[in-house]
């Protein structure tokens, strides 16, 4: 079987946002860089795959600058057989359309059995690129995947859908799917892994060489959100504030009398 | 400006998405035309065409067919606007009918503004503002975020249907497992976010809730962690709640948690960032670790 992984590198979430000088993405200045956690669980799926199938190869996919490179090191070092990194310094400026287009020029004529991707990207969050590379590639896109079970050809997950229900769905491969949170549990690189993985198949694809397709959408700015300012704010000694707390909750709420 | 309003059905029942697309296509002005696979029984009350394709014939989920019969009716209406919800239908189904059409797509839409389309990001921590290039656009609507339109009407029907087929087979439904807690009958909930940090903390939580008599709930990340079990889970993708005090600690603000919480009476969000997103809908941030905070806070309840 022959499988793809399609990752995006992403800041910490928890990091402070400052606009670029354009005022159209964040700055990429004093940011940590991770693996998109959608794609945490994408790249567990496909190495679990990969691991039923001894004769299978896994493939995981990147774009975007050299940095990007890190996390493609991870996704081998997490059991990936080999890398491409579509080196990319202006992917942020891209749109999911774009984006499909390199992936799908990438994965044109490899045949791929199965692909995953994260359901969304953390910074990004348009939850398009998987399905427009399925639509692109002409197979079959499961989204928002929570279970995932193949045998022989045929797929079994679930799809979660809202208030906590979920879809049983069927699917015969070829066919990409989407994973949501939770779907399974991440495995961590072991040492011996991060080792192996330094001297795995890396291979470099300019984006130009792949798709010169325009954007159909663009940013127009980017800002912080108008806050409300509805909140009261305390700050301070730990006692102290939790003292005004009580005192506010009686005030305001029926919950302590 | 034409705007076709795409609705969804679930377990044979109409959900909220065709109120919220009609209002949102009202304040730009838009005529309005509906789509929906469902059946005759549950239709969205709001006057004006609408294509129905029978959901029993063809499924509730079998986007191939769903994309077929949305395209139909866009050869025959030519909008201008497609509109979905950003819901598990609506990001599925979008970008398949954005694909065939080369139309640009953005994304769980907040608002509109300098000619384009208002989405947030980065776990809203910032707003992005897209302009679509495409002659069709196709947007889905961040659910909640556009006040559902009042019902007006009956209406008027044409059935669709395709020759159209699908490889992937919807089998059923699961529901959600059912725990010794409902969360929705709780006067306080005290929720714990990855702030908690491990698992450990969670006794921190629930010695909390036991001091103001409430329940404990829990954000997506610690249910997926398996530290809470999902009954406890609070957010779109588990309980929807509305207590007399909601206490969320290190929980970040994430816009699925916030659908679940956000009628609360009294919110108070305990949080080491002073600009996380909860601050947004809590009537009380303490900037304070939850760790040393909340043991605090319990001891001046005794």
């Amino acid at each position: 079987m022959k499988i793809l992984v399609c990752i995006k590198q992403v800041p910490d979430m928890e990091s402070k946002f400052k606009v670029n000088a354009a005022g159209t993405w964040y700055s990429g200045q004093d940011l940590a860089w991770r693996l998109n956690e959608y794609d945490e669980f994408a790249v567990e799926q496909a190495v679990r795959l990969r691991e039923q199938d001894p004769g299978s190869e896994l493939v995981v996919v990147a774009i975007g600058p050299e940095r990007v490179k890190e996390t493609l090191k991870k996704a081998l070092a997490m059991g990936c057989d080999r890398a491409v990194h579509i080196v990319d310094e202006a992917s942020f400026e891209k749109d999911p359309h774009q984006i499909a287009a390199l992936l799908a020029a990438t994965a044109k004529g490899e045949s791929f059995d199965a692909i995953f991707t994260g359901m969304q990207s953390q910074d990004r969050g348009s939850a398009q690129v998987g399905v427009l590379l399925a639509e692109l590639l002409g197979i079959e896109a499961v989204t928002t995947i929570v279970s995932f079970a193949c045998e022989g050809r045929t797929v079994r997950a679930a799809r979660e859908l809202e208030g906590g229900l979920k879809a049983q769905v069927e699917v015969d491969l070829p066919a990409l799917f989407t994973c949501q949170l939770g779907l399974n549990t991440p495995r961590y690189p072991t040492l011996p892994n991060i080792m192996k993985a330094k001297k795995k198949e890396l291979t470099v694809l300019p984006a130009a060489s792949l798709s010169t397709e325009g954007p159909l959408a663009v940013t127009a700015g980017v800002a912080y959100p108008q806050k409300k300012g509805g909140a009261l704010i305390l700050e301070g000694e730990i006692g102290e504030m939790a003292g005004q707390l009580v005192a506010i909750l009686k005030e305001k709420t029926t919950v302590l009398r | 400006m034409k705007a076709l309003l795409v609705g969804e059905v679930r377990q044979g029942r109409l959900q909220g998405a065709s109120y919220e697309a009609a209002s949102f296509a009202r304040s730009l002005g838009a005529e309005v035309v509906q789509f929906l696979v469902g059946n005759p029984a549950a239709l969205p009350q709001l006057a004006g065409p609408l294509y129905l394709a029978d959901a029993g014939r063809y499924g509730e989920y079998n986007p191939s067919v769903h994309k077929a019969l949305l395209l139909e009716v866009v050869q025959r209406e030519a909008p201008d606007l497609i509109v979905f919800s950003h819901s598990s239908y609506g990001w599925d189904l979008a970008p398949r009918v954005a694909a065939a059409l080369g139309a640009a797509q953005v994304s769980e839409v907040v608002g509109t503004a300098e000619g384009g389309y208002v989405v947030p990001v980065c776990n809203a921590k910032l707003r992005r503002t897209v302009r679509p290039q495409s002659a069709i656009t196709v947007v889905t609507l961040q659910p909640g975020a556009f006040a559902a339109a009042e019902p007006d009407g009956t209406p008027a029907v044409t059935e669709l249907t395709t020759e159209a087929t699908g490889r992937i087979v919807l089998s059923g439904y699961a529901e959600a497992e059912k725990g010794d807690v409902d969360l929705s009958k709780a006067e306080v909930i005290v929720s714990a976010g990855r702030g908690i940090g491990k698992p450990e903390n969670l006794t921190i939580i629930e010695a909390l809730a036991k001091a103001l008599h409430g329940e404990y709930g829990a954000s997506r990340p610690v249910v997926d962690s398996g530290w809470a079990p999902h009954p406890r889970q609070v957010g779109s993708t588990g309980q929807t709640v509305a207590p007399k005090l909601y206490v969320a600690c290190g929980i970040s603000g994430a816009i699925q948690h916030l659908a679940g919480m956000k009628k609360s009476e009294f919110v108070v969000a305990i949080n080491t960032d002073r600009d996380a997103p909860i601050g947004e809908v809590a009537d009380v941030l303490v900037v304070a670790d939850l760790k040393q905070f909340v043991p605090a806070l319990v001891e001046k309840l005794k």
